[in-house]
């Protein structure tokens, strides 16, 4: 077994410091070690959005980034959105327009739909769709998730 | 007295009567009626003294679990169909 | 019951109680479980479709640094044990365990064969590549034609067809056929002016859940086995797992996580029962996740299909005839959906002479599992494109001749039964009244098309407790698996008959050991059977409730009344207390209340919906673009209306997945070879318009408050409906599933 190396990073606004093997994948490292379990493996290669994490303010599927490539990065997922009092305005949209079924999805989500926002304030249904090809959700159609997200970025 | 609609592969078995009549308080009961008037019915339906796996019981077209010890009324309606296999109905 | 009552809870829309859990991550999914000690297991599956099984050896990776234990077939009770005590039901069982770990042979790619439990999962993966299997390679069968055919290569020797009590006297991979009559066949066709007599192919699909299976198990030294998952029922994996392990039930506890999806596909197990295993080998807790390639090529999918449909009418547009043959594959083990699928075939419609011919084939694919109103989907296709080429040869619009004969109360479905009060020429007038039918449609390439679809919905046993606290809030313990909202639609049923609002209702789903028995949440059942559990606690407890309040105020307990959340005295004192200040008292009256409910109401309620879509074909690509859906659907009662939108809207989108792109691909060899998201290719929210769901509330008389299960019959239109919407826009016909664009490039004669 190849050594682990020793990683040190920002996340959600705090410093973090871990050891991890080479092929332990970020998603790997959030879940396995340190025990964030908010992204989710649904397909470990990059094709469902349900591991979507923000790796230096960039929309990334944490299955395809390395553990070891994080060091001196900043990263956000989603157990670092919502403040202890006060869910984040795109957490609200989801719950009151019902936007989740099973919810598996909805981290990721959350997580692209926050990527859009910080860039692009006011998006059409569009650039929405568009945006949000990446997320596979199974439940809802999509419909409800779409809606949340246009109401959230009114709500901004 | 309940009505059995005899399943379209047994009909040879009843003069291709589609349903008949029985007298019966449970299901047994019917069958072992039934079995009486067209001989060889119940070998079909049952497996001994149960219900053949692969059958599901309808009574007034609502699958029962309970099988052979089921109470029927006067006027119920009784249905053998293919159990809902692949799970749903019949999962356990 | 009355058709127009007001109520305080039901039909608004509160945020659902699981939401802040699932929408900051914290929610604990299966895979997400922790505990001390833990090892991870991986699966070892066939390279091959089709194959005996010479030998297993496994001491290479045994000896794999980090590696703590491994397991075969042979660590499961053998199957001939089980033959002695359990007759013709052994088979089913061999079945059932063969499914989970190969014994003798492989029947599909995929097919489990060992699995490994080591320190890492990377250290399980590596030690599966070190388990030596020798194989003796054999023909595959993928189709279901082929497979009945008499020269085909068997999958099971001692498989024999069965047919009502007849056995047939050589091995088959006909599992079983059966059939349906009703009137004088020959006679309808002889009353018609046109008939159509079409075939039709459908392909293998995935319930595409977005959360891989996963399981954690632990041994204990006394025995007691608890198991920790996602599933769509914590009971059904108890008595799989004690069936599979030959365990005693009252050793078994389960304990159901989050769940990340199911459609069906998360009612039978698969690693649960490895994972004890390894447990049971390790001594230590195990986990065993799979990847999304063992998803599409190690779980059930639903079958591919041989589907033929003949249909006569007359000129009037009277449907007076209707035959079918159903040919499901039930993948490597009998059990299809092909009885589900009898039922529903021709179910919207009264029609007087039917022949429904029904057949379970085994094939060289992963043992199919239920997806979505299983079997209905696949036989909905033909019919409603068939009622769609009737409509067109009669000249009548094609919801008239549904409207025509669509069946109503008290008509006679083909499989026997009688139907009661149901709604589907509701949902046939919704979609006539809605703005979509009366919208332009005429564009070159664009074309409308309409379909219908029924589902039978089910029942069975649900429990539910509902504890009273001092506050005046109720904490409800039930044993349904929550996978798209049901906390809130069971709690919400409490609440109404509370007096109390939808949060005051604390929901708790809980393990097996801490609540009665309670069926899968599947069946369009969850908030039709448990909801009525829950109606029933809730009962229980007003019952209780009025007999301390009756003690409150020495007055008899016949003589408190309770409304909207008051009780009162009536005949003479004058007294009220509400639910909630009652509550503050419980100590000083008796101590506290429960209440409780165990069900398994007989009146589901069938359920209908007609659907109408707008599509775009590209004819250069054969590209099919969905440029606008509505569906309309009998709900019965919409208990919280955003989440029977998202039922429908869910639905109509796996529907049009199914329709335009899903298949597994194979090639020669029987290997699926688009086992990813990127080649399944699912619809994602660029493929999609929003979907309009328009809710129908024609009350099912066999539910408190009208209540029918609303989650299956969702995915039974699209098919159909984009195939005639197709039509409608090139003029081609398809009867092929998935219409992908290769196949309508070949079927508009470009390729
Ligand atoms: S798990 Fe990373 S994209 Fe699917
Ligand atoms: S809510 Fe289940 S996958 Fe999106």
């Amino acid at each position: 077994m190849a050594r682990k190396s020793h990683v040190q990073t920002t996340i959600n606004g705090e410093t973090v410091e871990f050891l991890c093997e080479p092929r332990q994948s970020l998603l790997e490292v959030l879940r396995d070690e340190l025990h964030l379990t908010g992204a989710k493996e649904g397909c470990n290669n990059g094709n469902c959005g349900a591991c979507s994490v923000i790796l230096d303010g960039r929309l990334v599927n944490s299955c395809l980034v390395l553990g070891a490539e994080i060091d001196g990065k900043s990263v956000e997922t989603i157990e670092g959105l919502a403040e202890p009092d006060k869910l984040h305005p795109i957490q609200d949209a989801f719950l009151e327009n019902a936007a989740l079924q099973c919810g598996i999805c909805t981290p990721g989500f959350i997580m692209s739909a926050k990527a859009l926002l910080d860039k692009n304030p006011n998006p059409t249904e569009h650039e929405v769709r568009y945006w949000l090809a990446g997320n596979l959700c199974r439940c809802t159609g999509y419909d409800k998730i779409v809606r949340a997200v246009l109401d959230a970025a009114a709500a901004t | 007295m309940p009505v059995v609609a005899i399943p379209a592969l047994i009909r040879n078995l009843t003069d291709g009567e589609e349903s008949v009549t029985v007298d019966g308080a449970t299901i047994r009961e019917v069958i072992n009626n039934l079995d009486i008037r067209y001989p060889g019915t119940k070998a079909k339906l049952c497996e001994g003294d149960r219900i053949r796996p692969g059958i599901g019981v309808y009574i007034d077209g609502v699958l029962t679990k309970v099988g052979m010890h089921e109470r029927v009324e006067e006027d119920t309606e009784l249905h053998f169909l293919p159990a809902i296999s692949g799970g749903i109905a019949e999962s356990s | 019951m009355s058709e127009k009552k007001e109520y305080k809870v039901i039909g608004t829309r509160p945020i659902r109680h699981d939401g802040v859990d699932k929408v900051t991550g914290r929610a604990i999914y299966g895979a997400d479980f922790q505990i001390t000690g833990l090892l991870h297991g991986r699966v070892l599956r066939s390279p091959h479709a089709h194959a005996r099984i010479v030998s297993i050896d496994t001491s290479r990776a045994e000896a794999h640094p980090g590696v703590k234990g491994v397991v075969t077939a042979e660590d499961l009770p053998a199957a001939e044990d089980k033959m002695a005590d359990l007759g013709e039901g052994a088979v089913s069982l061999k079945y059932l365990c063969d499914n989970i770990l190969a014994s003798d042979k492989a029947l599909y790619k995929g097919h489990a064969i060992a699995a490994v439990a080591a320190t890492s999962p990377h250290i399980a993966e590596e030690a599966c590549e070190l388990i030596d299997v020798e194989y003796e390679v054999l023909p595959p069968v993928l189709e279901v034609r082929q497979a009945m055919e008499s020269d085909a290569p068997i999958l099971h020797e001692n498989l024999r067809t069965s047919s009502l009590g007849e056995t047939g006297d050589k091995p088959s991979n006909i599992a079983s056929h059966f059939q349906h009559k009703k009137g004088d066949i020959d006679k309808g066709f002889d009353e018609a002016d046109v008939i159509i007599e079409r075939e039709f192919v459908t392909g293998t699909v995935h319930q595409g859940y977005i959360e891989p299976h996963n399981a954690t198990a632990l041994y204990n030294p006394d025995g007691q086995l608890t198991v920790w998952c996602s599933t769509q029922g914590a009971f059904t994996v108890r008595e799989q797992l004690a069936e599979i392990l030959q365990y005693p039930i009252s050793k078994i506890k389960v304990v159901p996580l989050e769940i990340g999806g199911g459609f069906g596909g998360k009612i039978n197990v698969y690693v649960k029962p490895v994972a004890a295993l390894l447990a049971k080998k390790t001594g230590k807790p195990v986990k065993v996740l799979m990847n999304r390639a063992d998803v599409f090529e190690g779980t059930g999918p639903t079958p591919a299909s041989y589907i033929t449909i003949k249909m006569g009418a007359t000129n009037d547009g009277k449907i007076t005839a209707a035959q079918t043959s159903l040919v499901f594959e039930a993948g490597a083990y009998p059990g299809s959906p092909v009885g589900a699928g009898a039922m529903c075939v021709f179910a919207p419609y009264n029609i007087e002479n039917v022949v429904i011919d029904g057949y379970d084939v085994v094939v060289n694919k992963p043992k199919t599992a239920p997806y979505r109103a299983p079997g209905a989907t696949n036989a909905a296709f033909g019919t409603e494109t068939v009622v769609d080429e009737l409509a067109e040869k009669l000249n009548i619009d094609p919801l008239e001749i549904r409207l025509m004969n669509g069946a109503k109360e008290g008509d006679r479905r083909a499989d026997g039964p009688v139907y009661p009060r149901i709604g589907f020429i509701e949902t046939l007038e919704a979609a006539k009244e809605h703005p979509h039918y009366a919208s332009p449609n005429g564009k070159k390439y664009h074309g409308r098309g309409i379909a219908s679809g029924f589902w039978f919905n089910i029942g069975l046993e649900s429990s539910v407790t509902i504890n009273v606290n001092p506050d005046g809030t109720v904490n409800l313990v039930e044993g349904s698996t929550d996978i798209g909202g049901t906390r809130a639609s069971i709690a919400m049923q409490a609440a109404e008959v509370l007096g109390i609002p939808a949060e005051s209702v604390n929901p708790t789903v809980v393990d097996t050991n801490s609540i009665g028995y309670t069926a899968v949440t599947g069946g369009s059942r969850t908030t039709y059977a448990t909801g009525y559990a829950a109606y029933e606690a809730a009962q229980d407890v007003v019952q209780q409730m009025k007999a301390r309040a009756a003690k409150l105020w020495d007055v008899d307990e016949d003589n408190v009344q309770f409304a909207d959340g008051e009780f009162s005295s009536i005949n003479g004192k004058e007294e009220q207390i509400s639910f909630r200040d009652l509550s503050a008292r419980l100590g000083e009256t008796g101590g506290p209340v429960i209440g409780r409910a165990t069900m398994n109401p007989a009146g589901a309620g069938g359920a209908f919906a007609t659907h109408v879509v707008d599509v775009e074909v590209d004819v250069d690509t054969g590209k099919v673009e969905i440029l606008r859906y509505t569906a309309t659907q009998d709900a019965g009662k919409a208990i919280h209306p955003s989440y029977v939108e998202g039922q429908i809207q869910g639905g109509v989108v796996q529907g049009i997945g199914w329709a335009l792109n899903e298949e597994y691909i194979y090639n020669d060899e029987g290997e699926m070879t688009n086992a990813s998201f990127l080649d399944y290719r699912m619809p994602t929210c660029l493929d999609l318009p929003m979907i309009d769901a328009v809710i129908v509330e024609v009350p099912n008389p066999g539910h408190p408050y009208g209540v029918r299960g609303v989650g299956e019959v969702p995915i039974v239109p699209p098919p159909a409906a984009i195939a005639n919407a197709i039509y409608d826009a090139v003029g081609i016909r398809m009867t092929e599933l998935p219409m992908s664009p290769d196949r309508l490039l070949k079927a508009m004669g470009k390729i």
